[in-house]
């Protein structure tokens, strides 16, 4: 008996020897992934999974980089930003990938940053928004989302079609939220309107009628909403129960619309979004035809439609860190980071190309991605008349 | 004064869902002396059971509570018997130990079979709000404000005036004399634990139609209970009950009037000065010593 268990641990033991995944990750080019694939904002970080997979799978096909296949590592930072510090920590020191993709929500991308610093290597941010992410001077940070700033740059030229005089803002109490907050905030009282209520919640609150009775008492026209899907799902519903009538835009490009109007049903009707990836209109989209190949591999995979506007993300970022890898001829840390700022190559948003930005000799890098707004219409997406037209 | 009126009753509907979990936990740990981590999980597991039986099975929506509450109280009964019952006698923290990998099995077995994707419940409610003077509320939450007070009623009612809840009193005082007179101690305590879980699961499936399903939600929800529970005072329905209403309106009240961004600082600001100046809660009454 006690032999045969001997034999059999042993056989166990090699077998375990010979499944280690080392014959196929040492010739394949790997990719960390930092995503939240659970907690509040699960539904955003898998789609930009799903999205970075795509992408893998088409570079795959294309023959890899280098001439070696390439492996995404996928960690879940648990919409957490202390876990999305320890995932670059696990994906650097043990995993030694050369460039990282990540980490979704802003806070939980600068809580990753300091160790991107630390050991020397480049991450591509494909979805945060907080202006500081740029702005600290940490030279491994290249961002293809846009910052608050830009996004309220884009929405300047609609300002006179909504005709905002004053706007109340509730946004989650994040480095993101706050951020966008004060970049749209500013861009009100440029234009001459001026900003009411300022309101904040918890990321994983879900009852924000306080919030909502405050801002029913204010007396401004619109509602700037800045917050995951799942959040917005909750106030429009709320604010449905509460008889808040204003004009709601939502900042940030997470707002899935799709998902909203099959989650909130009438309570999403006639607000606007703010969007990177219009997937209801894939042809209108810098690159038409990749955007509709998307569209496409998407639904043939099975996954939910309402997703893709944040799965681009994963997609973009991906061609983003490969394209790094390919310039600079080699998998190393040191020579991504060099080679990102020659990477010219046409996403799912548009073009992605680098610019400096942050204090001088420590510059980030910084696209500049197109930007879009959508309105829920008779419970479908349609382009405003406004920006039809322009 | 209207907007005050929309808080205070914005601030009662949230409280009665804090009421609603707090009563299954104070139950479990007042009585059996178990701190629950997995309470939580409870309440997400009903959530999913009521939303499994309404999309699955397409069962009617008022018949998929007591199906919740069922599925939790199995699910409770079984994490008794195969998890507390060879763990009775050791220290209340090795049972605590136990109770936290029970959270996080559950936790991640719900991320498993569900994904993270945030689930909404069909229910056969207007979304349309009933209009009270200057105030206004959904159908849903009044029905879940009302089911709620029966479920908090009913628990109570059990506890103190039947044969069964007189048995899980004894037990949980004196467990020799009580298996003395009769009572078998064993199934108590199953009994016991089943109970509080399936009164996290209603809570689970009569909340989980007002907010979202996640895997994740039970985090949130056992927070709220342990509060109230600390409020309250462990083991005491009412206090329970009222400290779920007491904290609501003041999380309420303070995000309205003090600061949205510091919500829950306000509540658990009380819960500090409860336990400086009341430590066996807002509602313990004087207790006999010795």
């Amino acid at each position: 008996m006690k032999r045969a268990i001997r034999a059999l641990s042993l056989a166990l033991a090699s077998a375990l020897a010979m499944w280690t995944p080392s014959a196929h990750a040492q010739d394949a080019v790997k990719i960390g992934v930092i995503e939240p694939l659970s907690g509040p904002v699960a539904a955003s970080g898998n789609y930009v999974r799903m999205g970075a997979e795509i992408a893998r799978d088409w570079i795959n096909a294309k023959g890899g980089v280098l001439g070696r296949k390439i492996d995404l590592l996928i960690e879940d930072n648990k919409s957490d930003p202390k876990e999305a510090a320890t995932a670059a920590e696990k994906l650097i020191v043990r995993d030694k990938v050369p460039v990282i993709m990540g980490a979704w929500g802003s806070s939980m991308t600068l809580a990753a940053m300091p160790k991107l610093e630390e050991y020397g290597v480049p991450m591509v941010v494909e979805t945060s928004s907080a202006a500081t992410i740029t702005k600290r001077g940490n030279p491994w940070i290249f961002r293809i989302s846009p910052p608050s700033e830009m996004e309220a740059l884009g929405l300047e030229k609609y300002l006179k079609d909504f005709g905002i005089k004053q706007a109340d803002f509730l946004a989650v109490n994040t480095d993101w939220g706050r951020g966008s907050v004060g970049a749209f905030g500013d861009l009100l009282k440029r234009s001459g309107a001026s900003v009411g209520a300022v309101e904040y919640m918890d990321q994983a609150a879900t009852d924000m009628n306080a919030q909502i009775t405050k801002v029913k008492a204010g007396s401004a026209d619109t509602l700037f909403l800045t917050t995951s899907v799942e959040q917005i799902t909750l106030v429009l519903k709320q604010a449905q129960e509460q008889r808040l009538t204003r004009k709601v835009i939502t900042t940030g490009g997470s707002s899935s619309p799709s998902q909203l109007i099959k989650q909130a049903g009438a309570a999403a009707e006639g607000s606007y979004h703010i969007l990177f990836f219009l997937p209801w209109f894939p042809e209108a989209m810098p690159d038409g035809k990749l955007a509709k190949a998307f569209v496409d591999e998407w639904a043939k995979r099975g996954h939910p439609f309402e997703g893709l506007t944040e799965g681009f993300r994963g997609h973009d970022g991906v061609l983003t860190a490969v394209e790094g890898i390919r310039i600079a001829g080699k998998a190393e840390p040191k020579a991504v980071q060099a080679a990102l700022w020659n990477v010219n190559v046409m996403g799912l948003n548009g073009p992605i190309k680098f610019e400096k930005d942050g204090p001088a000799g420590k510059e980030s890098g910084q696209s500049k991605p197109s930007i879009f707004i959508v309105q829920v219409k008779d419970g479908k997406i349609a382009l405003p008349a406004f920006a039809a037209k322009k | 004064m209207d907007q005050l009126l929309q808080h205070l009753l914005n601030g009662l509907l949230l409280g009665a869902t804090y009421s609603l979990l707090g009563i299954g936990l104070t139950l479990v740990f007042g009585l059996m002396n178990v701190v629950n981590f997995a309470h939580g999980e409870f309440y997400t597991l009903g959530a999913y059971a009521a939303f499994a039986a309404l999309t699955l099975s397409s069962v009617n929506f008022f018949l998929a509570i007591p199906v919740a509450i069922v599925v939790g109280a199995l699910a409770g009964a079984i994490c008794e018997r195969c998890l507390l019952r060879p763990m009775r006698g050791q220290s209340i923290d090795t049972v605590m130990l136990v109770m936290i990998a029970v959270w996080i099995a559950m936790q991640n077995a719900e991320l498993l079979g569900w994904g993270g994707v945030a689930k909404s419940v069909p229910t056969p409610f207007s979304t349309q709000p009933l209009v009270l003077g200057a105030v206004s509320v959904a159908p849903l939450r009044v029905f879940v404000f009302v089911i709620s007070g029966l479920l908090i009623l009913g628990a109570h009612l059990l506890l103190a005036r039947t044969k069964l809840g007189r048995a899980m009193r004894a037990t949980f005082q004196d467990h020799e004399t009580a298996a003395l007179m009769g009572v078998s101690i064993e199934r108590i305590h199953t009994i016991t634990f089943a109970f509080g879980a399936g009164l996290a699961a209603a809570a689970g499936a009569l909340l989980g139609p007002v907010f979202l399903l996640y895997p994740s939600m039970g985090d949130l929800a056992s927070l709220k209970a342990f509060s109230v529970v600390i409020l309250g005072g462990l083991g005491n329905f009412a206090g329970a009950a009222l400290g779920g209403l007491v904290l609501g309106v003041a999380e309420e009240l303070g995000a309205g009037y003090v600061s949205s961004g510091y919500r829950d600082a306000v509540g658990f600001l009380m819960i500090v000065a409860v336990l400086l100046l009341r430590p066996s809660g807002l509602f313990a009454r004087a207790e006999r010593v010795g």
